[in-house]
């Protein structure tokens, strides 16, 4: 069958999206179990460990409980806008997936302005949760989803500003030129994470506030707001939130992985890139994002918002500055699209 | 203080060592450490159904009528645990055994929705009739299935024999 015209690519691209949603949801199963894990030996517990070998199908059994339960859509609730919240947290945190490159060229679309696609899906995402805090026609929602727009904003300004820095860089907004222009000949050392250092850690902590993960998980703050948006929700589509909020979760550990840490490029020179490098990269920031979860205290709203405004903006805008300067007198490692042609 | 300022206005001194702690992300790096080490100790959780945490010889559990070994029934229907129950939750009647036309009781029921677990029945009781056992696994699906009665209660009593005697045994030290 020809695969390169009418049906054939047709068929071809919906096997691509088929196989990145089916193998993204599953290793997502799996993630979700490993966090509890984590999250339960900090604490000296055992974490799940009955259903399958070691609890490993624990996700599984959750997700039939969340599914045959009922769904409850309050009287007050604007219906419509009240389904279709979950569902654009989910295909929004899906859609993103289809310009992560895994390995050269394996990518769905190799987007020329994948990290701006990125990071306006991103952007969108605040609607999910405002929709839900809204629709749902109670207090306590509202209260989560006016947090979160703020919080997710702010946090998105300084996100742009690392990622300018890392396009000075590389001259191009495509993510698998990211990466190649990361492989250098001193492996690990020719990654981003090296002249961007700062970022690095400026850019985790922001991925935690944009994907209202503990110590930013304001928006629900089980103490104040009860579960903020998702009070309301029930049975499948807060499955769906759910899901959705840890797919970024782990899109975000992704990028982290592509911009500062070479994707699939592989830390030592004699040793094969592939795309298992990304898979343990990934892993590795899933495993800090677990353990931030674990250990840091929750923020306060105006600590966060001090956080975001008063430090990570300047020191983020600073940051392109101090980049642009570097790049412009060909500071070795700082503008590699004039050096090696990427 | 210079005229024209206004008091807690003037540049209060600055601690450089705490500001180069924020920036090092000292407190998060400490955390990060003691919650590795934690992470590989060993586990305390109890695989709960299958294994179970120690219990007191004193845990005031579910309620048994216990017997003599000679399968004699203790209980004189003197009804004290009647009369102290707090929760008024015990009702006995009582009467002349047909065999022998010995005082005994022809009901004795508890209702363990009402029962607050305080003791002071089998406190009370002057023959170690009624005890609280060391079981706490007795959920039900249905209310009415918590309304004890006299068969049910001497049931718990030959089956949790062998343990209430014991635990009797233990506390007795102490009395």
């Amino acid at each position: 069958m020809d695969f390169s015209t009418g049906i054939g690519l047709i068929l071809l691209i919906v096997g691509q999206c088929l196989l990145i949603t089916v193998s993204v949801l599953l290793c997502l199963a799996f993630l979700m179990y490993a966090d509890r894990k984590i999250w339960a030996a900090v604490q000296m517990r055992k974490g799940p460990n009955v259903v399958g070998v070691f609890g490993l199908l624990q996700s599984f059994a959750d997700f039939l409980k969340y599914v045959f339960k009922e769904i409850v859509i309050p009287a007050g609730a604007d219906k419509v806008v009240f389904i279709l919240a979950p569902l654009i947290t989910f295909v929004l945190s899906l859609v993103a997936w289809s310009v992560i490159p895994f390995n050269s060229g394996w990518v769905l679309t190799d987007l020329n302005v994948g990290i701006l696609f990125i990071f306006a899906v991103a952007g969108l995402e605040v609607y999910g949760v405002i929709m839900g805090g809204w629709a749902s026609n109670s207090k306590y929602p509202f209260l989560g989803s006016l947090r979160s727009a703020a919080q997710m904003i702010s946090y998105e300004v300084s996100i742009g500003f690392i990622l300018v820095g890392i396009l000075i860089s590389t001259g191009s907004l495509n993510l698998t030129k990211i990466v190649m222009a990361q492989d250098g000949s001193y492996g690990l050392f020719s990654w981003y994470w090296l002249p961007h250092f700062p970022m690095v850690i400026l850019f985790f902590i922001s991925a935690l506030a944009e994907t209202n993960r503990p110590p930013f998980d304001l928006p629900e703050a089980e103490a104040e707001l009860v579960a903020g948006f998702q009070v309301e929700y029930s049975s499948t589509p807060f499955l769906l939130f759910m899901i959705g909020e840890l797919m970024t979760v782990v899109l975000m550990c992704t990028l982290t992985a592509i911009l500062f840490f070479g994707g699939w490029l592989s830390p030592v020179p004699f040793l094969p890139d592939g795309v298992f490098w990304l898979v343990l990269k990934v892993l590795f920031f899933f495993f800090l994002f677990a353990m931030v979860k674990a250990i840091v205290p929750r923020f306060r709203y105006d600590q966060l918002m001090r956080l975001g405004w008063k430090v990570f903006l300047p020191l983020s805008l600073g940051w392109v500055v101090v980049v642009a300067t570097l790049a412009q007198f060909d500071f070795p490692g700082y503008a590699r699209w004039a050096i090696e042609g990427v | 203080m210079p005229a024209g300022r206004l008091k807690g206005c003037e540049m209060r001194k600055f601690d450089w060592s705490r500001a180069i702690n924020y920036f090092l992300l000292k407190d998060f790096l400490g955390a990060f450490k003691l919650a590795l080490k934690y992470f590989f100790r060993r586990k305390v959780t109890i695989n709960y159904p299958h294994e179970k945490g120690p219990i007191s010889p004193r845990f005031r559990g579910e309620h048994a009528l216990r017997c003599y070994p000679n399968g004699e029934e203790r209980c004189i229907a003197c009804k004290l645990c009647e009369a102290i129950c707090p929760a008024q939750a015990i009702t006995i009647d009582a009467g002349p055994r047909l065999a022998d036309g010995s005082r005994r009781t022809t009901r004795y029921d508890i209702d363990m929705t009402k029962c607050i677990y305080c003791g002071f029945c089998q406190e009370a009781c002057p023959v170690d009739a009624i005890v609280e056992g060391p079981n706490f696994e007795y959920a039900t699906e249905t209310r009415e299935e918590l309304f004890y009665n006299k068969e049910k209660l001497m049931e718990n009593g030959r089956k949790w024999e062998s343990q209430l005697s014991e635990n009797i045994k233990l506390d007795g030290n102490f009395r």
